[in-house]
């Protein structure tokens, strides 16, 4: 059985997935998952993955979750190039760095910023207050700074010289903001620059692709119908407001 | 220890998790290290000095003879890579590695924050401010943790001895640290959990002397709590 691959290009982790598995070009079946549709709760995928998350993976027997440790497993199972994910004991630590950051912290201020933007008002029928707005907004700004200062610095990618997940998994949380009608790159020509780098290093086909529906995100929002997703305003209650 | 060469430093403060994952790790396997404290209590960790080491003013922080690494999962494959550690706590077989890497991913986003806010409720908030504790709001940070507790039991442990598997891994590790944070306010958040129990008892015969050595602060801190009621 051919490895299968369960994705929502418009999440960030997907896309991320998505691009080092085309580019590495590793066999497998695009098996689209609706997560605004509420895909995730089918009784099928719900064996893939009990989490209900995308993406994960079936090979064979083996399923994963985890976008991390997805792309760690498939570097190792199809031998991809090394500066994905570096032997180098320091260079493999400096990725491991950026990977176990990012969930806290762009990931987590780039996804708020994306429903308080685009999702909420949908969903809701209301707009942010603005001391939320402006809240998320100033998290989100902390964590581009650190992107900058800290794990990029003067270095052309965050491992280097080469590319690596870290690049990758950075680039597709910070594309996120973007889709709502953020555009973060204006003020920011380093991380501008950098993006560029990574957008050419995994073929600017490819990332164009795999952003296409989030870029396209404004309006396909706002013709989505608003009734069919109600399951998400408890957990936007929780989480956000 | 040849010319020149220094024992890597590790910033810590006991009190934090991820720390004593860290200091677990090195002392069981008996990797020699010097220990660097910051008392987070103290805003230690927003120093110039210690900002310019680590711009984001967290612990640990890894300084192994000019590599300066931070984030507790990088250190900890750094390390157990660096000094061959037994393969268990990291296997290479693919398809384990992977499913330690799953756990550690999902840790970060669920065990890490859902138990770490019972302890920032109950404890370290009324402790900053003197206020009373806020009940409602240890109640919704229990009830969150209740989520991520279902799905340790029924995706990772299942009928498995440890998270991962037959071994105990880095994924025991970090889990179990997270999971005695409230223990520092007298609370068990596994005490009607009897699966979960006997896990953390088989990880900490697994870990020995070392495992009570990290958390002697924690239990000090649990005493002074229970002084106070």
């Amino acid at each position: 059985m051919a490895l299968e691959i369960y994705l929502d290009l418009f999440s960030q982790p997907c896309r991320s997935v998505y691009i080092f598995a085309k580019k590495n070009n590793i066999p497998f079946e695009f098996k689209k998952i609706s997560l605004l549709e509420g895909q995730q709760y089918g009784e099928d995928f719900g064996k893939i993955n009990m989490m209900r998350k995308a993406p994960a993976i079936r090979d064979g027997d083996f399923c994963l979750a985890e976008s991390v440790a997805i792309m760690q497993y498939l570097a190792e199972k199809f031998q991809t190039p090394a500066h994905w994910y570096p032997s180098d004991l320091q260079q493999r630590a400096r990725v491991n760095e950026y990977l176990s950051w990012q969930h806290m912290a762009i990931r987590m201020h780039g996804s708020k910023i994306f429903w308080l933007r685009l999702l909420i008002p949908k969903i809701m029928g209301v707009e942010v207050p603005q001391d939320k707005m402006d809240g998320a907004l100033e998290d989100l700004n902390g964590s581009l700074k650190l992107v900058e200062d800290k794990f990029l610095q003067d270095r052309p990618f965050i491992a280097g010289e080469q590319v690596s997940l870290a690049d990758l998994v950075a680039i597709v949380e910070i594309m996120q903001p973007v889709g709502s009608g953020l555009d973060v790159f204006e003020s920011r020509p380093r991380l501008a620059a950098w993006r560029e780098r990574v957008r050419v290093a995994v073929g600017t086909e490819l990332f164009d692709e795999a952003h296409k529906d989030i870029l396209a995100a404004q309006e396909m929002v706002k013709n989505m119908d608003a009734s069919k997703m109600q399951v998400f305003k408890p957990k936007i209650l929780k989480l956000f407001l | 220890m040849a010319g020149g060469v220094k024992y890597p430093e590790v910033y810590l403060d006991m009190l934090s998790q991820p720390c004593r994952a860290l200091h677990i790790l090195l002392s069981f396997n008996k990797v020699p290290f010097t220990i660097r404290t910051v008392a987070l209590r103290k805003g230690e960790q927003k120093t110039p000095e210690f900002t310019s080491l680590n711009p984001m003013q967290k612990v640990p922080v890894l300084v192994d003879n000019g590599f300066v690494l931070t984030e507790s999962v990088a250190i900890l494959k750094y390390l157990v890579t660096k000094y061959s550690l037994p393969e268990h706590w990291y296997p290479s077989q693919p398809e384990r590695r992977a499913k330690v890497d799953e756990y550690i991913s999902w840790h970060n986003t669920n065990t890490r924050p859902h138990t770490a806010k019972v302890f920032i409720t109950e404890v370290l908030i009324p402790r900053m401010t003197g206020s009373a504790v806020d009940g409602l709001r240890v109640e919704r940070a229990l009830a969150e943790l209740k989520d991520t507790l279902d799905m340790l039991e029924s995706m990772f442990l299942k009928r498995q001895p440890f998270l991962c598997g037959d071994d105990i891994t880095l994924a025991d590790l970090l889990a179990v640290c997270e999971l005695m944070q409230p223990l520092g306010g007298d609370r068990d958040v596994l005490s009607d959990r009897p699966k979960l129990q006997r896990w953390r008892s088989r990880v900490q015969s697994a870990l020995g002397e070392s495992f009570d050595d990290a958390h002697s602060v924690l239990y000090k801190l649990r005493d002074n709590f229970k002084s106070k009621l």
